[in-house]
């Protein structure tokens, strides 16, 4: 051996020299720690699952919705459709229009009688809008050549979409071809062939501008002064495209909304799991430190550590979000389709954009919820004590900070709920604005709500302590609830997830049952006629009408013209109802505010009901006068009307045929006895030819409706349940933990003449506990929630509001469910705790010497 | 001179709370040279020895270690001296409760650079610690642990080992192998040798001994 004055000088050791080491110091504890490992890399698994899951079953509706607005570019070329609805496209206005110098293609657009299939059909005329496969590498318009002719006999639609196909229905079809570059549901066909699918022979929807009009071409209010043009992107369904995206959007949001709510629960594991990681190698910090590794290295070393694991974890989530999509994905296709109309693939794909994503959030939420913790080893000073703090033990000022954020972040809820949309309206937008304003208030909630939960934990258990001491004294109660308090910190991030999903279960599970009930409610009102028939015309429906005469307790036209009515925020889209007088509407119409004669107002046409999308997002309600098709008319009620997104009105036909003369008249409702419909119908159907889809009878048109329903809210109470899973493992994870961490405090009392089995047993009943206290905080919170999504997010989104219901039966079902997950998540650990063999308790006092 | 110290002060606290633990400490050691540092608790041994250790700075004074001046190096500087010239052994043992015994042994020596197996492995045997390569920390008797720590400071060739009651934990006859042993391992590699210890026993089987009283050395 030499002597230092001998030994060469060290030479200066390259970084990755020093790194290595520590890397492999910090990454041995995990191979000694694995269950905390597994905890670490599931929470954050899971919580990417959701995050992705979610994200995947948006990306996979929107690719769907950009193909559908793509189809044959449509997305990119005017259209020109009829001024007024259900008058259809004359064919002389075509002809005039193309010997004009206008280049457009005639379009019919349709939906296939039940019978057949659930397809939408659109025909183009092939000529001059060829089909997918015949345009390729060709340009658009371009006629092709004899080769392609076989091209104008067949129907395309998208592969997924012919595999649904019942041999019946291709029986019923010309020959079929796939094309991947149409959306799902929708067949695509010569509009020749699809004129006769639909029974509508010669008939026109709308033209498509292929080209702009050339520059000598009259103008469309000369040539057809019946049609308007509409701007790209909006053509596929006139006016209610907008109406479709929109809502589409709303349910969009509200799942990705559920996604980070699941995201954050999943981040209350991490952060516990980094937190405890960090805290049980204090020591070893201190000692690597000491050892001569510089403060950047090590926390280098760490993140480098900590990225690696998200990393993992975050693949791992990606692949489980996967299998969350593709088992959400069916239930989320046919409640758009069902509730929107917009019908996306049933086929999940791996697209960049959420699985991508998903990596960036895990990385992203792993580096948020180790921040606190590595700002902690930033700040440990080289001599900080190396005995480990109890884990999570945070200091009493710590509480008091993390107890006035919450206070403050509930001052700024109540704030936002007051000022947020006034304030956030005139910047983002009207309608975004009031969202974005009920999104931060619900956030703001939540987190709130979460960071005061161990301060109100604390009081409630020093509450049940003192109470215990005057009521019941004993020294082992009394030690149970001191116990329990002292336990809290290191539960309390757990019981935090626990409060978020309890609390969005009740919140959701309110909203959803307030909306069951009312639109149940809202359905028996509304469709309180037994049968409903559409003619193909009106002079069809005055037929009808005449043999229904005598044979229904009554027949009731109802017209229908789109139009616009003046609002104080300016001309807005509506469709004006002309209803015929009857009882049928003065009792059962949901009505909301009307004036005392306002059912006679409206009969001698002196008044209009609006339904509750124009009385609160335009502020029109009764004693104002609405501009209605040029002429004023008084407003003397105003009705619920669940479900849509646009302004309606309803008057007397005189009124409304005068002021839209082409107004279509081809409804008709029809009282008749409940046992003599079906029988009315197969007669109509007989008499009149009529398709399935024009008879519509009450029971029918309820079961359809209730049955969207239940599909819409099928995914809600699927990620209801996920996220009450991840809390529940997330306190399983705490407990499991903490177990590792509670014999030094379990020792003593254990010597002092308690079993183990005892102890275990105390150990279950401390769960119970607290779950059930943090359930009792969840249901305020969850009832807040629900609120905030009836009456500020829901009116914000959609325009119309809910009466908030009650269903205490349902939270009864959720607290035992707390106490099951609670239960179960305290078994190992207790088990554990019971099998413990009396050396181990005897090595902590070993240890203490 | 291997270390050189002068008038080293140190404070902890503010206010009425502060308590002067070093008031103008000088001292000098000899490559080679062992050194006691004894004292009653609270007069400011270990504070010195984590001065000298570059572990915290003094409040004013001057330090050196081979005549590099302890008060210009920075933290990464501190590191690096912490690293390369210093061995430490703590009472607590501060291995790492995650390595095997081969692992905590070799760990100084790689941040080092100078890991060398085969004198890991002669350090083992002559540590009595060959049966144990494999073993955690936690597997092993507080006599064991220390003898670990103690190889883990020596395998990185340090110009100064400096122990903080490094017998603390260990019963007499323990203490006594332990001490034996680091006086044979800094004597065979000729590194200044500096312990904090309260045992005055102990203290007298060193070159030399230094008494700290009330901050200062007496």
């Amino acid at each position: 051996m030499s002597g230092a004055g001998q030994s060469p000088p060290a030479p200066p050791s390259p970084t990755d020299a020093l790194f290595r080491p520590v890397m492999a110091a910090l990454l041995s504890y995990w191979l000694r720690q694995p269950l905390q490992l597994l905890t670490l890399v599931l929470g954050l698994a899971l919580a990417t699952a959701l995050w992705s899951g979610v994200q995947a079953i948006n990306a996979e509706a929107r690719a769907s919705y950009a193909r559908a607005a793509a189809v044959l570019g449509q997305d990119q070329r005017d259209s020109l459709v009829p001024t007024v609805t259900g008058g259809g496209v004359d064919l002389t206005d075509f002809v005039r229009l193309r010997r004009a110098g206008w280049r457009v293609a005639p379009v019919i657009e349709g939906e296939l009688p039940p019978d057949i299939g659930r397809l939408s059909v659109l025909g183009v005329d092939y000529l001059s809008l060829p089909p997918p496969d015949a345009t390729a590498g060709e340009a658009q318009g371009v006629i092709p050549g004899e080769e392609a002719a076989p091209t104008y006999e067949r129907a395309f639609a998208a592969p997924e979409t012919l595999a649904t196909l019942a041999p019946t229905a291709r029986a019923a079809l010309p020959p079929l071809a796939p094309s991947d570059m149409l959306p799902p549901g929708l067949l695509l066909t010569d509009i020749s062939v699809a004129q006769r699918l639909l029974g509508r022979p010669g008939a026109i929807d709308r033209l498509i501008v292929l080209e702009p009009p050339a520059v000598w071409a009259p103008p469309l209010e000369t040539l057809a002064p019946g049609l308007r043009r509409v701007a790209a992107g909006s053509a596929l369904d006139g006016a209610q495209t907008g109406g479709v995206g929109r809502l589409a959007d709303s349910f969009h949001l509200n799942l990705t909304a559920f996604g980070l709510l699941a995201f954050a629960v999943g981040l209350f594991i991490v952060h516990g799991a980094i937190g405890l990681a960090m805290e049980q190698r204090r020591g070893v910090f201190r000692t690597l430190r000491a050892l001569g590794v510089p403060l950047a290295t090590l926390i280098a070393a760490l993140l480098v550590e900590l990225l690696a694991l998200a990393l993992v974890a975050g693949l791992l989530g990606v692949a489980m979000g996967y299998g969350v999509a593709a088992t959400l994905l069916p239930d989320v296709s046919a409640t758009l389709e069902g509730l929107y109309g917009a019908r996306i693939a049933g086929g999940l794909s791996f697209r960049p954009v959420w699985w991508l994503g998903g990596l960036a959030v895990a990385l992203l939420g792993t580096l948020i919820a180790a921040a606190g913790a590595l700002a902690q080893v930033v700040r440990l000073p080289v001599l900080a004590p190396a005995r480990p703090r109890a884990w999570a033990m945070a200091s009493r000022g710590g509480h008091r900070v993390q107890a006035l954020a919450g206070l403050g972040l509930l001052a700024g809820a109540a704030a936002t709920a007051r000022w947020g949309a006034g304030v956030l309206a005139p910047l983002a937008g009207d309608q975004p604005g009031r969202l974005l304003a009920g999104f931060s208030l619900l956030a703001m909630l939540l987190l709130g709500a979460a960071l005061l939960l161990p301060t109100l934990l604390g009081a409630g258990l020093s509450l049940g302590h003192r109470l215990t001491r005057w009521l019941a004294p004993g020294p082992l109660r009394e030690w149970f609830w001191a116990d329990t308090r002292q336990q809290l910190p290191g539960l309390s991030l757990a019981l935090m997830a626990l409060l978020l999903a309890l609390a969005a279960n009740i919140g959701v599970g309110t909203m959803v049952s307030s909306f069951r009930q009312t639109f149940t409610a809202y359905l028996d009102q509304r469709l309180a006629a037994e049968l409903y028939v559409t003619a193909r015309s009106d002079a069809e429906a005055r037929a009808i009408a005449g043999w229904l005469a005598g044979r229904a307790d009554a027949v009731l036209p109802l017209w229908r013209a789109e139009g616009r009515v003046a609002t104080p925020a300016g001309p807005r889209a509506a469709t004006i109802y002309g209803i015929t007088d009857h009882a049928t509407y003065r009792r059962n119409w949901p009505v909301l505010t009307a004036l005392p004669d306002a059912w006679d107002r409206v009969a001698d046409g002196t008044g209009a009901m609006v339904n509750e999308q124009l009385w609160r997002q335009d502020g029109i309600g009764p004693g104002d006068a609405l501009n209605i098709g040029g002429a004023p008319l008084a407003v003397v009620g105003v009705y619920s009307d669940f479900g849509n997104l646009e302004g309606q009105v309803l008057i007397s036909p005189p009124p409304l045929r005068a002021r839209y003369p082409g107004a279509e008249g081809r409804r008709l409702v029809v009282r008749a006895p409940a046992d003599a419909v079906a029988g009315l119908t197969a007669r109509l159907r007989q008499r009149f030819a009529l398709p399935p889809a024009a008879l519509i009878d009450q029971a029918a048109l309820k079961a359809r409706s209730l049955r969207i329903f239940e599909q819409t809210f099928t995914v809600t109470a699927a990620l209801n349940a996920l996220t009450l899973s991840v809390a529940a493992f997330a306190i399983f994870t705490s407990l499991l933990t903490l177990s590792q961490m509670r014999l030094p405090q379990l020792a003593p009392v254990w010597a002092m003449g308690l079993t183990r089995r005892k102890l275990a047993m105390l150990e279950l009943g401390r769960s119970v506990l607290l779950a059930v206290a943090t359930f009792l905080l969840a249901l305020p919170l969850g009832l807040l929630l629900a609120w905030v999504l009836l009456a500020v997010v829901n009116v914000a989104a959609f325009g119309w509001r809910l009466p908030m219901q009650l269903f205490p039966a349902d939270w009864a079902i959720l607290l035992a469910l707390a106490v099951v997950a609670a239960l179960l998540a305290a078994a190992i650990p207790v088990r554990r705790l019971a099998r413990t063999p009396p050396t181990t308790f005897l090595q902590v006092f070993a240890h203490e010497r | 001179m291997l270390l050189e110290g002068r008038d080293i002060t140190k404070a902890h606290g503010t206010g009425e709370g502060r308590v002067e633990v070093l008031r103008g400490v000088d001292l000098a050691m000899r490559p080679g040279e062992s050194v006691a540092l004894t004292g009653e608790s609270g007069s400011g041994k270990s504070t010195l020895l984590h001065i000298l250790a570059a572990l915290e700075p003094a409040d004013s004074g001057h330090v050196s270690l081979g005549g590099q001046d302890l008060g210009k190096l920075d933290d990464r500087g501190r590191a690096a001296l912490r690293r390369r010239d210093i061995g430490l052994v703590f009472q607590q043992f501060n291995l790492i409760p995650s390595l095997s015994v081969a692992d905590n042994l070799a760990f100084q020596a790689r941040l080092a650079g100078r890991h060398e197996p085969h004198r890991i492995a002669a350090l083992a045997e002559r540590l009595g610690l060959t049966s144990t390569l494999s073993r955690y920390p936690e597997q092993l008797s507080g006599g064991q642990q220390q003898r670990v720590a103690i190889g883990r400071a020596i395998a990185a060739r340090p110009r100064l080992l400096l122990a903080d009651e490094p017998t603390g934990n260990l019963d007499e006859a323990s203490a006594d192998g332990v001490l034996e042993l680091m006086r044979e391992l800094v004597a065979e590699t000729g590194a200044g040798f500096l312990m904090v210890t309260h045992s005055e026993r102990l203290a007298r089987r060193l070159d030399r001994r230094l008494r700290l009283h009330a901050g200062r050395l007496a």
